[in-house]
């Protein structure tokens, strides 16, 4: 039926029996061998990500090769500490130690504790807009972890596929990191079969049919997705403040990917009297970063493809949408590229409002009052990240109390992203399952509860037959009730019994 | 009953924030402590009428489990809840609606979890235990609040009513079957799902054990554990089989010590749940393939639904008993099998032989258990040091227990949930709550120290910095500074 990726999966399948992959030795030398792979082919993946998708190689250093040489570099040096068995609190019952719970009686003695097995084999899917950062973050996850790996880049990025592709089975151990290309029905023979572990990066659409196909192997799925990531931003007083919020907020919606990013700022939310000081802001702002002339634009990536270009294009062409454009709007169709462009109120029930963005249009919304803002967002799906700039700190509290999304970030935008010990994931619409740092390794294991008992002390009170003086017994030491338990045992709880019961 | 409007409902209330107090939480978790201390003897006859379980094992599996999750949850929940700080900071948040199917027992566990996560919640008893499921409907309308959390009863066509709303996590117990249409609705509207399924869990036992000891306690899992139908009873032994006959002996006589002459007879055994079950296994024991194998018990009793502890001795692999999840008092005992698991394999040679392994080591079970599909528990008897390490590392299995079986559902410290065939996710005292949470990552920044490197237009000077930077350089962060 299938052909190569039943191959594929049948010889990850032996390797991963053989347990080669288990071994820290063996994790190292695959998360090294990342390292090199960037070091030796930074110029290459710099030129194929400007073909792709036209990004600066500082920006491809920031969002790409830089973020995975992160992550390699941490996880080597704690993955030694990650799969260490973590021991858990086995306490002795007769300590009445309340601060942890106590091991119930009948259990003791025993010792427990948490071992994180690899699943298997894990497909791994990753989305066109940061090709090589989402390709091989989570592919640092997986070794971590001590799985074997297919890797599936995205064929909207050809030149970022072929690299990986080239480049992996070069440095990585070829019989357990594989990588397949393709298309549509490449991804639709894979989805076929059973792996221990899909992850993958791109939209909810998608993401429904994977977690279907999924469902029929039980084959657990984490899945990021993105959303209409808002940002507030309260009225500053202090122009320095401003001025810093603006620029990450232009940071943020420009910087990565040119707005192609799932956790890029989708829109913001003002207060009405504010909005004409941002967007004058705004306009300066573009111009030093970006400049003006739609045919000299640099430092900004261009929109993937065709179609892409088309349906941010078509989000324009709605005329009310385009009426609310105070500032861009042009677009150059031949080379692909879209100027960032402003838009102050577009309907709220037009396509630019109802659909994640992904490209280079910043709406503008204006509420009377900035608190109004979580009501705006509660009556959305739930965004993959929320940015607030606001020094208001009972606003701050309210926003993370009342509110629900992925991430919640006080006053910057995107730099979660490179936060190891913060879980990147979704909630809601903007999926489960998290990853980065030590929240990879787990998304990839298994935690498998392990409790060691000796033979050698026994409670009769355990065993049928049943009788009454078992069922108080056990009534007791399930409440460790250690001195009832004693005068039970003496036969005296009669005489003490407390009618604790009604 | 109309699932949407109760939906919606429960999205109104979790709305308004009540669910979300820490005070809330407590209340609902009292009101189910309340339930188990004051209502014991009503749950434990409902218990009794569909299942006819004895009332110590009805305490032990139910109401004490659910007391003691109940204590735990009020006890930890404050810390619970507080925000864990990370270099940052990460806030755990909880969502919005839940179903709870639970087949069979009345663990409440999962609800404890999504009280304490500060949840709405709708619960859906099985009702395959009719008389457990009305008294859970009834007791929870009495004492809880009834604008958050709801027991809906019914069979299939409420569960799949309910499955078309969307919810924010659904937590299933239950078979594979039902798991894969569970996820599947879930698919359509990207909910989480924790799946809590079963599998063959089986136990190895070594040789140079306290045959009694062993003996006693593979029995408490198996049919001191609801006659067997429980989702982590030992399902099979594998010895090897010189072990056989001293095994079996001892098993005979602590079954008699346990059950009586006639275990038909015994208050102190579950019987099978219905008919249909009783006929399920009915089937597996008049399979052509085993029907000789009967070493011990066998006797049933179709009008009280009651099947006697019994043993198999040597079945093939291919029969039916071998090929399902037995979820009932048989127990087959595997010495030889006819393995697909390849020698070459295990040497780490060849892939294209077919042969027959025999355990003929303790050390070959490992081998027959990984050729198939993950158990939610493996058990193992030994006092062998290197085979319990090599246990532990090469069984995969949503919990391993030495020396035991069952009692790792008794520690809240462990997670319990299965892996692969047995589940996805895990429940238990803290892992409950996480279960039932989502883990916000909270970033707090402030408008100071702002690094022009990361904006436009870039130079080679920012590239060299933000390198420096990004790999935590901090003498090329210099030399960078520097430089320009």
């Amino acid at each position: 039926m299938n052909g190569v990726e039943e191959d594929v999966l049948g010889e990850l399948t032996t390797t991963f029996r053989s347990g080669r992959t288990r071994s820290v030795a063996w994790r190292k030398a695959q998360l090294q061998a990342i390292l090199k792979l960037l070091d030796e082919n930074e110029e290459e993946i710099f030129e194929a990500l400007k073909q792709d998708l036209g990004k600066h190689p500082v920006e491809s250093y920031r969002d790409e090769v830089g973020v995975v040489r992160k992550s390699a570099t941490n996880a080597l040096r704690c993955v030694e500490k990650w799969m260490a068995p973590q021991k858990v609190c086995v306490e002795q019952p007769l300590m009445m130690q309340y601060e942890q719970a106590p091991i119930p009686l009948v259990l003791f003695p025993a010792r427990g504790a948490v071992v994180s097995e690899p699943l298997g084999v894990v497909l791994i899917f990753v989305s066109w807009n940061f090709p090589i950062s989402l390709s091989l973050d989570p592919v640092i996850g997986a070794i971590s972890a001590g799985n074997t790996i297919v890797l599936k880049p995205s064929e909207l990025a050809p030149k970022c596929s072929s690299i990986l592709a080239n480049t992996i089975p070069r440095y990585l151990d070829p019989e357990t990191i594989k990588v397949v290309e393709g298309g549509h029905d490449v991804s639709e023979q894979l989805l076929q079969l059973k792996w221990d572990k899909i992850f993958f990066t791109g939209s909810p659409r998608v993401g429904r049919l994977i977690m279907s196909a999924a469902a029929k192997h039980l084959t657990p799925v984490t899945l990021e997705l993105g959303g209409k990531c808002p940002t507030i931003l309260d009225t500053l007083s202090n122009s320095y403040d401003l001025q810093v919020a603006v620029k990450r907020i232009a940071g943020g919606k420009w910087g990565p990917c040119n707005g192609q990013a799932c956790i890029g700022i989708d829109y913001v939310l003002v207060e009405t009297q504010f909005a004409p000081v941002l967007i004058e802001l705004l306009e300066k702002i573009i111009k030093t970063f970006y400049g003006e002339n739609l045919k000299t634009l640099g430092n900004l990536a261009r929109i993937v493809n065709k179609h892409h270009f088309d349906r941010v294009h078509n989000l324009l062409k709605d005329p009310k949408v385009a009426a609310s454009v105070v500032y861009g709007g042009s677009v150059d169709e031949e080379n692909m590229v879209i100027e960032p462009t402003i838009l102050l109120n577009p309907p709220l029930d037009a396509d630019i409002m109802t659909e994640e963005i992904f490209g280079p249009l910043l709406p503008i919304i204006t509420l009377n009052n900035i608190e109004e803002s979580i009501q705006f967002i509660n009556s959305r799906p739930k965004p993959l990240a929320i940015y607030a700039f606001t020094k208001n700190d009972s606003l701050k509290e309210k926003i993370l109390q009342e509110t629900s999304s992925g991430s919640l970030t006080f006053n910057d935008a995107m730099i979660q992203f490179l936060c190891d010990t913060l879980p990147f994931g979704g909630v809601g619409q903007s999926g489960y399952g998290r990853y980065h740092g030590k929240f990879s390794f787990d998304t990839f294991s298994h935690e498998k509860a392990v409790l060691h008992r000796s033979l050698l002390i026994e409670l009769e009170s355990r065993y049928p037959p049943w009788n009454n003086f078992k069922l108080e017994f056990v009534r007791l030491a399930y409440d460790y009730d250690y001195l009832g338990l004693i005068l039970l045992l003496l036969g005296l709880r009669g005489i003490f019994r407390t009618n604790r019961r009604q | 009953m109309d699932a949407e409007a109760i939906v919606k409902e429960l999205r109104g209330t979790y709305g308004t924030g009540k669910t979300k107090s820490y005070e809330w939480r407590v209340s609902q978790l009292k009101a189910l402590f309340k339930i188990a201390e004051n209502h014991e003897k009503e749950i434990a006859d409902a218990l009794y009428s569909d299942l006819s379980k004895p009332e110590l094992e009805a305490f032990i599996h139910e109401i004490s489990m659910m007391k003691t999750a109940c204590k735990l949850a009020l006890k930890e929940l404050k810390r619970w809840m507080k925000p864990e700080k990370v270099k940052t900071s990460l806030t755990s948040f909880p969502s919005s609606a839940e179903i709870v199917p639970e087949p069979l027992v009345l663990s409440l566990d999962p609800v404890i979890g999504a009280i304490a996560a500060g949840n709405a919640v709708v619960l859906k008893p099985s009702e395959i235990a009719p008389a457990t499921s009305s008294v859970l409907a009834k007791l929870l309308g009495q004492y809880m609040d009834v604008s958050a959390i709801r027991v809906v009863e019914g069979a299939a066509p409420e569960t799949t009513a309910l499955l078309e709303q969307k919810w924010d996590k659904i937590f299933y117990t239950g078979n594979g079957k039902v798991g894969r249409i569970v996820l599947a609705a879930a698919a359509k509207h990207l909910t989480p799902v924790v799946l809590e399924l079963g599998g063959k869990s089986p136990v190895v036992v070594d040789s140079n054990i306290d045959y009694k000891i062993a003996v006693r306690r593979i029995i408490a899992g198996k049919w001191g554990c609801n006659n067997g139908q429980a989702c982590i009873s030992p399902d099979y032994i594998i010895t090897t089989k010189e072990n056989v006959p001293k095994l079996l002996d001892a098993m005979k006589q602590e079954l008699e010590k346990f059950y009586g002459k006639d275990p038909l007879k015994s208050g102190d055994l579950s019987r099978i749940v219905n008919a249909n079950h009783f006929q399920r296994l009915s089937k597996l024991l008049d399979d052509n393939k085993v029907v000789d194998k009967v070493v011990h018990g066998g006797q049933r009793d179709e009008n009280n639904l009651k099947i006697s502890p019994t043993i198999l001795l040597d079945v093939p692999e291919d029969s039916l008993i071998m090929k399902e999840e037995i979820f009932g008092p048989l127990l087959p005992i595997i010495t030889s099998v006819d393995s697909t698991i390849c020698l070459g394999e295990i040497l780490g040679s060849s892939k294209s032989c077919f042969s027959f392994v025999k355990v003929n080591k303790v050390e070959d079970s490992i081998q027959f258990i990984n050729a198939r599909e993950k158990p939610l528990a493996a058990y193992l008897f030994t006092r062998n040091k290197k085979l319990e390490e090599e246990f532990v590392m090469n069984i995969s299995a949503g919990g391993l227990l030495i020396n035991d079986t069952t009692l790792q559902v008794a520690l809240s410290t462990l997670p319990f949930g299965g892996v692969g065939e047995s589940g996805m996710g895990s429940c238990h005292g803290k892992f409950s709550f996480d279960s039932f949470s989502h883990k916000k990552a909270v970033l707090r920044r402030s408008f100071a120290g702002d690094v022009p490197a990361r904006y436009p237009p870039y130079t080679t000077g920012k590239a060299r910095f933000l390198k420096a930077l990004l790999n935590g350089d901090i003498l090329g962060l210099i030399r960078a500074l520097i430089g320009w």
